[in-house]
């Protein structure tokens, strides 16, 4: 099993879900976030001081698929969240040890 | 002069001035948290922007004796508007008073339609299209209702504190808003639900609040009529909020509290025409009526239209602001107020034709003005920010500030 964490846009996080679940994701888990990657620079100002914000509004996107869909489901985010400018975000996939559905106590595969 | 009166009228005056704050929170908390303080900002920009353009020319245009159309020029940066009584508008109040009380319901009116334009309206544009829609379509109404030479106050027709002036007014303008705008692009995947509904239903505290300066208010004395609007006031918004309640309980299942405050505030805009023409009977039917009218307009025929009047502006307003102003020639009474009309109900069979011309006046003329506004402003600044801006929010794209952090 593998865990999709997608770091998108906030704006996009419409069209990620749409494309997921179209695309018949599992499930999925979504948190508001702050951070920055390499794209820094939005301006706001404050009491006519302009400054740089470090830390910006994100959304992340968690999902567990079975291995096989891993590769599917990542470029399905990927299409769904790009804009082609810089900020668009990142995905980390990373392996997930055991998974298990707490109703019937089912584990691996079956469980996602 | 009466000192009651004085500081009845100048006391309303604040209660008014906090509506538009008010509204600014009802408005505000319906929006996605993107775009919240564009509310905000639209509202307290329009508070400096209007209180200006009234003491500068707003006022002598609307309430200068002049013909039959506007005010004259007279009373430009308020020459001659000084601490004496003007008669004709208020015997017992110094004029400044009845200026400033005044003012405030030029304030609100137009930031009532940014009910329709919520999340997707370019700020310069906003800007210039609310001074030239209060100038052009605000002081002329008002002048026709209110004003000295107005046509519709010659005619006879009622409006107490501003049913067609205020209500149906911007709530055509909203409509015809929501038509030049277009719909906001999120609607094609779902309808967002306010982000706030505690800073929704703060906002209809205050707009009760403040209603009671509103329509008590111009009874322009420390009276027995001011007793009765602010009487009739509370009945109608409590009936309106009680019977938008029963209405979704009934369609939907479960009665909430947005419906209640969407209600509340239906009511109070129902009353503003009828305040000081009605008793509490009329008020109550009032009331319980104007929620059926209202969710029928935001909850029924606007989904399936398909026009993106955001925040209802329309469906409130305007659709409360009708019945209001129709209602006020079936009920009013001359035993509530002599210097009235009665209405169909009590014997008086001129009045409800006068409220229908004066509707349909408004409406017209709200409608054709408002769509040349938008075409000029459209051709000179652009009305609508780029689909980028509008999904990073207008918070971020038109002030550069966000409402909240998450950390810190």
């Amino acid at each position: 099993m593998k865990k999709i964490e997608a770091v998108i846009r906030a704006e996009k996080l419409d069209d990620v879900m749409e494309a997921l679940k179209s695309a018949g994701a599992p499930g999925l888990m979504v948190t508001r976030i702050e951070g920055h990657g390499r794209q820094k620079g939005l301006t706001e100002q404050f009491r006519g001081r302009e400054f740089k914000v470090d830390l910006l509004p994100k959304i992340k996107v968690e999902t567990v698929v079975r291995d096989a869909d891993a590769a599917r489901f990542v470029d399905i985010i990927a299409r769904a969240a790009k804009t082609g400018e810089i900020g668009d975000g990142k995905i980390f996939v990373s392996a997930v040890a055991d998974v298990m559905r707490i109703r019937t106590k089912e584990m691996g595969d079956g469980a996602v | 002069m009466n000192a009651g009166d004085t500081a009845w009228v100048l006391m309303s005056s604040a209660l008014v001035m906090l509506m538009t704050p008010g509204l600014a929170f009802f408005y505000g908390g319906m929006v996605r948290r993107k775009n919240i303080l564009s509310i905000l900002m639209q509202c307290f920009i329009i508070l400096c922007v209007m209180s200006l353009q009234w003491v500068l020319f707003g006022y002598s245009l609307a309430f200068a004796p002049g013909n039959w159309f506007i005010g004259g020029l007279q009373w430009l940066g308020l020459n001659g508007v000084g601490q004496e009584p003007f008669v004709e508008y208020a015997a017992t109040i110094p004029h400044m008073a009845f200026m400033i009380f005044q003012a405030m319901f030029a304030i609100i009116t137009p930031a009532l339609i940014i009910g329709a334009f919520a999340e997707r309206m370019k700020f310069s544009a906003f800007v210039v299209f609310t001074l030239l829609w209060a100038t052009l379509v605000y002081d002329p109404v008002c002048h026709w209702v209110w004003g000295v030479g107005g046509w519709i106050r010659n005619l006879g027709a009622l409006d107490f504190a501003g049913g067609t002036v205020v209500h149906i007014n911007a709530g055509i303008a909203a409509l015809v808003t929501a038509l030049v705008i277009g719909r906001r692009r999120c609607l094609d995947k779902n309808v967002p639900s306010p982000h706030n509904l505690p800073f929704v239903v703060l906002g209809t505290a205050l707009l009760w609040f403040g209603w009671f300066g509103f329509n008590a208010g111009s009874a322009l004395g420390a009276n027995g009529l001011a007793a009765n609007a602010f009487v009739v006031t509370n009945t109608a918004a409590a009936a309106a909020g009680l019977s938008w309640a029963l209405i979704e309980w009934f369609r939907v299942g479960k009665p909430t509290m947005f419906g209640v405050a969407s209600g509340a505030v239906a009511g109070l805009v129902a009353i503003t025409p009828a305040a000081g023409f009605v008793g509490v009977v009329p008020a109550v039917i009032i009331g319980l009526m104007v929620s059926v009218f209202c969710y029928l307009a935001a909850a029924i025929i606007k989904p399936k239209m398909g026009y993106d009047d955001a925040l209802d502006a329309f469906g409130v307003h305007c659709v409360g602001g009708i019945w209001g102003a129709l209602a006020t020639g079936l009920f009013a009474s001359k035993a509530v107020n002599a210097a009235g009309a009665d209405g169909l109900f009590f014997g008086g069979s001129g009045l409800f034709l006068k409220q229908l011309l004066a509707v349909g006046a408004t409406l017209a003329y709200a409608v054709m003005v408002t769509f040349i506004l938008y075409k000029i402003v459209d051709a000179l600044l652009g009305i609508r920010i780029e689909e980028r801006e509008e999904e990073i929010g207008l918070d971020l794209s038109q002030h550069h500030e966000r409402a909240y952090t998450m950390i810190e």
